[in-house]
């Protein structure tokens, strides 16, 4: 995912001349396309998160859009308040991209679990948050959130992840991807859990609605409404803390539309998502999602 | 429509003005605006190249407030140099009014909204890094207080300034050697604060933060120097120009009576 990021962002780069790459000191074999190509618009500001998001924060104000990159919890909880102050309460064209979501960097320890990001982001007014299923879906927000003017985050998995759309797609604000819409039972999956429910549903073969969430915020309340009305039950999948996550979203939108009198009948939504509770254990990507019961059972459908 | 002032008169009403906000709204924080004034009077008077009918001109020289608790200076400041009217003024911190007790951007003439510490010389940094790759002419300033610099933030930026060479930022501290609960040297003493900043890789200077001809004469050689950052050390009092607010941690909160309002109008006025 990281690779189609920083490819598309490189191809963007060649006809938008406001592109700016800040890193802190993270992106080795990643970045390197673009900073050999774009040196006047890359900086290597060192490991130093508030320091980058008020850089990046200046560069916008002066008419960069500005992509800030690290590791999951570096850029955005280390400087959560000035993506909050500096950069969404000043409204600027500033996208963090968060690179390993989740448990993408397993083995390296809670300091590299990026599992309550989301929740925290999600909360601050003007930030779009989008979490990609694919590389894919990645390339599809490096394009979206390229064009967009104003702050954005972006919750990358890592490197390998493989390819569940066929075709190359076009995302507009707060879209959900539809991949199987026949079936009652529906999941909503966001970020990199994508591939893992799509193969669940095939290797068990399963008839069920699936359907992609690249954004967290905003979703797109028409096609949720449309989905809620269709589907007798929806079970949300994330790599990230319950509270306040996607699953949050999903539950939130649906109580709004309950009480407004858009829907006539609480919809049934199971969430799966990280309980509230660290893991000091090494382990795989794999193995972390399990040992959180980020996992779907046959019994569910 | 706009009076020009004197630089001294140009900071004598800005105190005026900072005193009335803070007595009509029984704010806080008179104390730090009152000492970084003539540091305002001089910059806005003297070195900073802007239009105050075209706030927003490209090739305006950038200055901002960090201290943003510090904003009835700039406020004042700003109404006196014609941004806006300076009957704007009497709104401060009413309900509705943009002119909150920390500076807000929407505001024309103020860059950035700070209230939270350490963020503006970051910010700072950038700005500067983008006025060098687009190859422009124009300058940073950006003011902290002196308490801001616990801040880890701020030497986050100010080991960065150097290594990118940024010459076109000129940071002023104001040192009034005071900061919420405490004296400076109590709470974590920055001294020695030239060496420091000199060790850092900074050009510094160390000035009377109340002497207009010296800061004017400073800001002048610190713009022109060229191939680092600068960093102008500027001596204040806190709560300078009433004598009995001067060098006082109290006057960090409280927001004078009726009795000590017109005692603090009248000193300004016979000075």
């Amino acid at each position: 995912m990281r690779t189609a990021f920083i490819n598309q962002l490189t191809e963007v780069a060649k006809t938008n001349e406001k592109i700016f790459l800040l890193v802190g000191d993270l992106g080795f074999s990643v970045i390197e396309p673009f900073a050999e190509q774009f040196p006047d618009r890359y900086l290597n500001v060192g490991i130093a998160e508030q320091n980058m998001a008020g850089i990046a924060a200046g560069l916008a104000m002066e008419g960069y859009c500005v992509y800030i990159y690290s590791i999951g919890n570096f850029p955005t909880l280390r400087c959560m308040e000035q993506i909050r102050y500096d950069i969404c309460y000043h409204n600027l064209n500033v996208k963090v991209v968060a690179v390993g979501g989740g448990y993408a960097y397993g083995s390296l320890g809670a300091s590299h679990h990026a599992t309550e990001e989301i929740g925290m982001l999600r909360t601050i007014p003007n930030l779009i948050v989008s979490a990609p299923g694919d590389p894919e879906e990645a390339k599809a927000i490096t394009t979206f959130c390229s064009n967009h003017i104003g702050p954005c985050y972006i919750r990358l998995g890592k490197a390998g992840e493989p390819i569940v759309h066929s075709k190359t797609i076009k995302l507009a604000i707060g879209e959900i991807i539809p991949i199987e819409t026949d079936y009652p039972v529906a999941v909503f999956s966001t970020g990199s859990m994508l591939k893992y429910v799509v193969d669940f549903i095939k290797n068990n073969n399963i008839d069920a609605s699936v359907y992609s969430f690249p954004f967290v915020k905003p979703i797109d309340k028409g096609a949720l409404l449309t989905m809620i009305k269709k589907h007798k039950k929806i079970i949300t999948i994330e790599e990230h803390q319950a509270q306040a996550g996607f699953g949050s979203a999903i539950l939130e939108a649906a109580n709004d539309l309950y009480s407004n009198g858009q829907i006539n009948k609480f919809p049934l939504i199971k969430r799966i998502a990280i309980p509230d509770q660290f893991y000091s254990v090494a382990g795989s990507q794999q193995y972390l999602r399990e040992m959180a019961g980020i996992k779907l059972e046959i019994s569910d459908f | 429509m706009n009076k020009s002032y004197e630089t001294k008169n140009l900071a004598k009403e800005i105190r005026k003005w900072s005193l009335q906000m803070v007595y009509n709204a029984k704010a806080s924080h008179i104390g730090g605006a009152l000492s970084m004034v003539d540091i305002l009077a001089v910059l806005y008077n003297d070195i900073l190249n802007i239009d105050p009918s075209n706030s927003k001109n490209p090739q305006r020289d950038r200055f901002l407030l960090s201290k943003g608790h510090a904003c009835t200076g700039l406020y004042a400041t700003l109404a006196l140099k014609g941004f806006f009217p300076i009957e704007n003024l009497t709104t401060y911190a009413q309900d509705g009014s943009i002119f909150l007790s920390h500076t807000n951007h929407h505001i024309p003439g103020i860059e950035i909204s700070a209230g939270s510490l350490g963020h503006a010389l970051p910010v700072s940094c950038g700005l500067a890094l983008a006025a060098k790759r687009k190859k422009a002419d124009w300058k940073t300033y950006c003011l902290v207080s002196d308490g801001e610099l616990d801040e880890g933030s701020n030497w986050e930026a100010i080991l960065f300034a150097p290594q990118h060479k940024l010459d076109n930022l000129i940071l002023i501290v104001d040192y009034n050697k005071i900061q919420s609960l405490g004296t400076v040297k109590e709470v974590i003493d920055l001294h020695p604060l030239k060496e420091k900043l000199e060790a850092f890789r900074w050009e510094v200077y160390e000035v009377n933060g109340h002497d207009h001809q010296v800061l004017k004469s400073t800001f002048e050689k610190a713009r022109d120097l060229n191939g680092k950052p600068k960093v102008i050390i500027a001596n204040t009092i806190k709560g300078k120009g009433i004598s009995f607010m001067e060098d006082k941690l109290l006057w960090h909160y409280k927001s004078p009576s009726e009795a000590q309002y017109n005692e603090a109008i009248n000193e300004l006025n016979i000075q």
